[in-house]
């Protein structure tokens, strides 16, 4: 296309009250076609004119511009109460333009988002809000029923699944709960010995090290991780089908969804990330030896046995309580977010986004109650 | 290209197959496929489900490539063509997917805008009216505003094929644009696919298993076999129905009736 192919319009009136358009050239879509206001102007000033007529024959291309413009004159006549004559175009351009005014316009404005103002604004969040929050209400309840009917092995859900969701947010969340395990004991290590060196006590690495890991880093640190991990995978899982229409498609076949799809997810996050904080603990465990065997002179017997005198039951129960909770919550966000999502693909995007943020927060927020209520039980 | 230089091609031929073998992975899908398909054809892929044709749709416009054989689009071999000149050619295409693929995060009229803004210097104003253009000419207008979810699957189709149309292309491609639609859109439908033609002399390619539809607008075809592997016959569908020497085509064409 060219933009030095010739084209042109010009404008004539006769005594009948016609206005003929001649049209010359190239009339192939680009950017400085005649604008149809030109037109709109002569109607403008010469308001008797009663019909719109077309002179095509020098006319040498056509396509989508020219179809536009005409389509542009075709309204202008409409609104001027001007008569349109088409019969002097080309044959191929009536029959396009024919089959555009087919089908008449659909009129029903779309709902689309007005704009709002501060205080409507601020009313919709917390409509949303609470709306937001009676859904996952609503979403718990629906759990709580999977889980009653799973217990009375009346749940819906296919055993294989399951152990193949096991298996992914399991065995293969291995090395990178392994190395941020092992890096976070190291820090440990270090940001405590440095203080008890200056006492001479640095065989209270082992206290610091093995109760930081296994009450609260251990559990804190696979809990985000498997946010980040697993849940996010879930909310994409269960949001891509929701695109597709595939959970609509459970339901007609009478499968609950929350038994089918989220039950599994639940149950494998509520197996997995304990076992997986009781492994990072351990990792942190032996990484805190290392640095206090190697850096600060401490017999790696000696920090064994202080390991095994800090450590008791009660500390492994508070450690895998908060694992548990933990995992629960991931699911529970991730499966949340993604039967919520919405039928597009940023929606997908969006779900899995809400999904990490979602289980983050609510990690944080029930470590630090979990803590508290603990402090108070004196466990 | 302007239609002048269209009518120097010596023969004819805008693409050219020449003994395609395609596969995924070691799965051979179709073989042996050679044929032409010439300027200003409507020309119709036919066969059973499953057979390749949408396969051989996504060869066609560039997206795979055969494991063995030549394409030519314009005389050019397209696969031993630079990137650059690939990029050109397929700008010349006009897809229609066979599941719609309108992207589900813009509106239909953004997706119809899109690559008129990527590839046209046109105006704002300007692209609105191509975009309320094409969509009347699917009778679609007044859907500016919906997005792909809020609306049906046979409005979807027909807003992918605006959007196929959006750069008056040298070249349409449709994977089943009939399917999920009413008998009227089906023949408005074939009513604008010859219009293309004629007017915009488009060269169009269909993959559509709609007799009527084949038999009013196709003027050359390929019927690909599914139990071969190989394409049976190919020519004008009219003739093929009465002509072809293979049964299965003619029962296939007739459906079912020998
Ligand atoms: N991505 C893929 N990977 C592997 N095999 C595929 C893939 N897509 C399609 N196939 C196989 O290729 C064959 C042809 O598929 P294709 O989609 O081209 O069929 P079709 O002729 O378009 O069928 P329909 O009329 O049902 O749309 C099928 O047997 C299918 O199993
Ligand atoms: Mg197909």
């Amino acid at each position: 296309m060219s933009s030095n192919e010739y084209y042109s319009l010009a404008v004539s009136h006769d005594e009948v009250d016609a206005l003929t358009l001649t049209l010359v050239g190239d009339w192939r879509l680009q950017s400085d076609l005649p604008a149809a206001i030109v037109i709109q102007r002569y109607l403008e000033e010469h308001s008797n004119t009663q019909e719109i007529v077309f002179n095509s024959i020098d006319i040498t291309q056509w396509d989508t511009g020219l179809c536009t413009f005409l389509l542009n004159i075709i309204e202008l006549g409409n609104s001027h109460n001007t008569q349109i004559n088409l019969s002097g175009l080309p044959e191929g351009v009536r029959r396009l333009i024919g089959l555009a005014s087919a089908v008449p316009q659909f009129k029903q404005t779309h709902n689309s988002k007005k704009q709002q103002g501060y205080i409507e604004q601020l009313g919709q969040f917390v409509i949303d809000g609470t709306k937001g929050a009676s859904e996952a209400l609503h979403f718990i309840g629906e759990i709580s029923i999977a889980m009653t009917r799973l217990l009375r092995g009346k749940a819906q859900y296919k055993p294989n699944d399951l152990l193949l969701i096991i298996q992914d947010v399991g065995p293969r969340a291995l090395p990178i709960v392994t190395l941020i395990s092992f890096l976070v004991g190291l820090i440990l290590a270090y940001m405590g010995a440095v203080q008890l060196q200056q006492f001479g006590a640095q065989i209270f690495i082992a206290d610091l090290v093995s109760i930081g890991m296994v009450r609260e880093m251990g559990a804190l640190m696979t809990g985000i991780i498997m946010a980040g991990r697993t849940g996010a995978a879930f909310a994409a899982q269960l949001g891509t089908m929701q695109v597709n229409e595939e959970i609509d498609a459970l339901k007609t076949f009478g499968v609950a969804p929350i038994e089918y799809l989220v039950l599994p997810r639940m149950l494998a996050l509520i197996l997995m990330v304990p076992l997986l904080t009781l492994y990072g603990s351990i990792v942190g465990m032996f990484a805190g030896m290392l640095i206090a065997v190697f850096a600060f002179d401490v017999g790696s017997f000696e920090y064994y046995t202080q390991t095994l005198r800090a450590l008791d039951m009660q500390q492994v129960f508070v450690g895998m309580t908060k694992a548990t909770v933990y995992g629960v919550i991931i699911a529970f966000a991730g499966c949340w977010r993604g039967m919520q999502c919405g039928r597009s693909a940023s929606a997908v995007g969006e779900a899995t986004t809400s999904a990490v943020v979602t289980s983050i927060v609510l990690i944080v927020v029930a470590a630090s109650m979990l803590t508290i209520i603990f402090q108070v039980l004196g466990i | 290209m302007t239609a002048l230089a269209r009518t120097q091609v010596a023969d004819n031929a805008h693409i050219k197959l020449h003994d395609i073998t395609m596969a995924y992975g070691d799965v051979v899908i179709q073989r042996d496929l050679t044929f032409d398909i010439n300027h200003e054809d409507i020309f119709i892929i036919m066969g059973g489900s499953g057979c390749g044709k949408s396969t051989l749709l996504k060869l066609l416009i560039g997206l795979k490539k055969p494991s063995s054989g030549n394409i030519e689009i314009d005389d050019v071999n397209f696969w031993q063509s630079s990137l650059e000149q690939q990029g050109k050619t397929k700008q010349g295409f006009g897809v229609l997917f066979q599941s719609g693929a309108l992207w589900s995060s813009l509106t239909l009229a953004e997706n119809v805008a899109l690559p008129l803004e990527e590839y046209t210097k046109l105006s704002r104003k300007q692209i609105e009216e191509v975009i309320d253009y094409k969509l009347s000419l699917v009778g679609l207008a007044g859907y500016q505003n919906f997005y792909p979810s809020e609306i049906s699957g046979g409005m979807q189709k027909r807003a992918g094929l605006a959007r196929a149309m959006a750069l008056d292309p040298e070249i349409l491609f449709f994977d089943e644009p009939s399917a999920g639609l009413d008998p009227l859109s089906s023949r408005r439908l074939d009513d604008l696919i010859l219009e293309l033609r004629e007017s915009l002399k488009t060269t169009i390619v269909v993959v559509t298993h709609e007799l009527e539809s084949i038999f009013s607008i196709g003027n050359n075809s390929v019927f690909l076999d599914a139990e071969t592997r190989t394409m049976i016959a190919t020519g004008n569908p009219n003739k093929l129905r009465t002509d072809c020497p293979v049964a299965k085509v003619r029962e296939f064409l007739n459906r079912g009736k020998k």
